[in-house]
């Protein structure tokens, strides 16, 4: 069992986090001039990255988002933010 | 190539066993083939075979950064099966499955296939209806399925939990008749037999730095042995896929993550059929040694290590004590993991992407193993012909542009 940090919680198990995306996607804007292609580029594709990854979790528990910024490879855990505009 | 026979045996045996072979040449690469694989696992090795047997093209080389099937092939939970739901899920498995129904004669290499059958049990009356509609979809498209009653399951599984306080009653569910198991390791070593007879270099230990780009199109591959060159490169790497086609600015939709196995123990066979639980999403075989294999969901954690974590372990095994409560007895001898490449329609990625003439096939997920000859039928198509089978053609890429997504997360079975 491996302990993350909740930025509002403090320390908890992992499973009561949900990983949600890659962190820095952002939505296409305005929607009529989006191109199919992007728009499945922002909804589907990924890096997938191997070893530093930035991504969006949600501890399940209190319901917020956040970033958290880990080694895909080793597990660990290098820092965990709160999005902006949240003060953890 | 020596052929396997009983007369073989019988002479070998006769002057112990002194002269078998190596089954596949220990190859060094050379500066330029017609076309290099990336991915010595089944799907790799099997697009090698295909296209050496298939199109001529003997002039290819497959690149393995470890050993010949020691990624997910060496991994998973060796189920064979085309219960699936779409007409194009189906025709993709189902060219697998009666690949793999002749692939013993086929290689010359006894791939151990057993087709004793898979039961997906449902336990609601819901689930029952969405059996029966699934059991249907099969039909329609001409693989065989049939809903199952409680009773025929329970003759054929008398082990399954029946207690009074069952959380999960088995209600009967689909069966799927000519499914079954097959030796994941002797697939691999087949095909790797069967291409290097016929001329491909296997070359293990060559690890790919990068994609060598050129005018839009691609040159070869650098490796940890030195340049390759090739005009055709094709990618089976599974979850290692994203990081292979990076540089050349594709970008795929998967996620990465864990999925672990377990085998027990052997004891004398209890259980002789494939069997999938909705409700706990355990599945379990026992193989030919006696060992209950078996396996559930991901780890909920994107990961490249090829290790599980111990949330998943508690919710597979005690998903397995549900269904069989005598298995709370046995031992575990073994549990791994592999790294497997998620999609989010549960469909794989095949096709062309990004320079001209790469070619990827990926994203199988959590069923890669089931698919090993169909996957490397079709990529060797597409490298040979630069386009798509008729069957690969719905699963190129550009699927999620043109909103055609083919989800089968109800008909894969499992919840990914």
């Amino acid at each position: 069992m491996q302990i993350f940090t909740c930025p509002f919680c403090g320390p908890r198990e992992e499973t009561e986090f949900h990983f949600a995306a890659e962190a820095g996607k952002h939505r296409p804007e305005p929607a009529e001039e989006v191109s199919d292609a992007d728009w499945a580029d922002y909804l589907y594709l990924n890096d997938a990255p191997k070893g530093a990854a930035r991504e969006v979790w949600v501890h399940a528990t209190c319901g917020e988002f956040f970033v958290m910024t880990r080694d895909t490879v080793t597990r660990e855990i290098t820092d965990v933010t709160a999005l902006p505009g949240r003060d953890g | 190539m020596t052929r396997y026979s009983a007369f073989s045996l019988l002479r070998e045996g006769l002057r112990s066993h002194r002269g078998w072979r190596p089954a596949w040449r220990k190859a060094r690469p050379k500066p330029a083939y017609d076309a290099i694989i990336i991915g010595g696992g089944g799907h790799g090795l099997a697009t090698a075979y295909y296209l050496a047997k298939n199109h001529g093209m003997s002039r290819v080389a497959v690149l393995e950064r470890g050993w010949i099937g020691g990624g997910n092939t060496g991994r998973n939970t060796t189920a064979v099966r085309s219960n699936y739901f779409y007409p194009e899920s189906v025709a993709l498995y189902d060219l697998a499955l009666r690949l793999y129904e002749g692939l013993s004669q086929e290689l010359n290499y006894n791939v151990m296939l057993s087709q004793r059958g898979m039961l997906i049990a449902a336990h609601t009356p819901a689930q029952m209806e969405i059996c029966a509609r699934i059991a249907n979809a099969m039909r329609l498209n001409g693989v065989d399925g049939e809903l199952m009653g409680a009773e025929e399951a329970l003759r054929r599984i008398p082990l399954l939990n029946q207690t009074a306080d069952a959380r999960y009653k088995c209600m009967g569910g689909i069966w799927q008749g000519r499914a079954g198991v097959a030796r994941h390791d002797a697939v691999a070593w087949g095909y790797a037999r069967g291409a290097s007879d016929r001329g491909v270099d296997i070359i293990e230990n060559c690890a790919v730095e990068r994609l060598l780009i050129e005018g839009g199109r691609i040159t070869g591959v650098e490796t940890s042995l030195g340049t390759i060159r090739a005009d055709r490169v094709g990618v089976a790497a599974a979850g290692a896929t994203p990081g292979i086609v990076a540089e050349a600015g594709v970008r795929l939709p998967i996620h990465t993550y864990a999925l672990q196995a377990f085998v027990s123990e052997p004891v004398k066979p209890c259980l002789d059929t494939v069997l999938l639980y909705l409700g706990t999403g355990t599945y379990v075989s026992q193989s030919d040694k006696g060992e209950m294999v078996f396996g559930g969901g991901l780890d909920r954690v994107p990961t490249h290590a090829q290790k599980g974590n111990l949330p998943a372990q508690e919710v597979v095994i005690s998903g397995l004590l549900e269904m069989f409560p005598a298995f709370g007895q046995l031992k575990l001898l073994r549990q791994w993991a592999g790294v497997v490449d998620v999609v989010p329609d549960s469909s794989p990625v095949i096709g062309p992407v990004g320079p001209e003439g790469l070619f990827i096939n990926c994203g199988w997920g959590t069923g890669g193993f089931k698919a090993i000859p169909a996957g490397g039928w079709l990529l060797a198509h597409l490298m040979a012909k630069g386009q798509h089978h008729e069957i690969s053609r719905p699963f190129d890429l550009d699927r999620f542009a043109r909103g055609r997504l083919i989800d089968e997360a109800a008909g894969a079975g499992i919840s990914h």
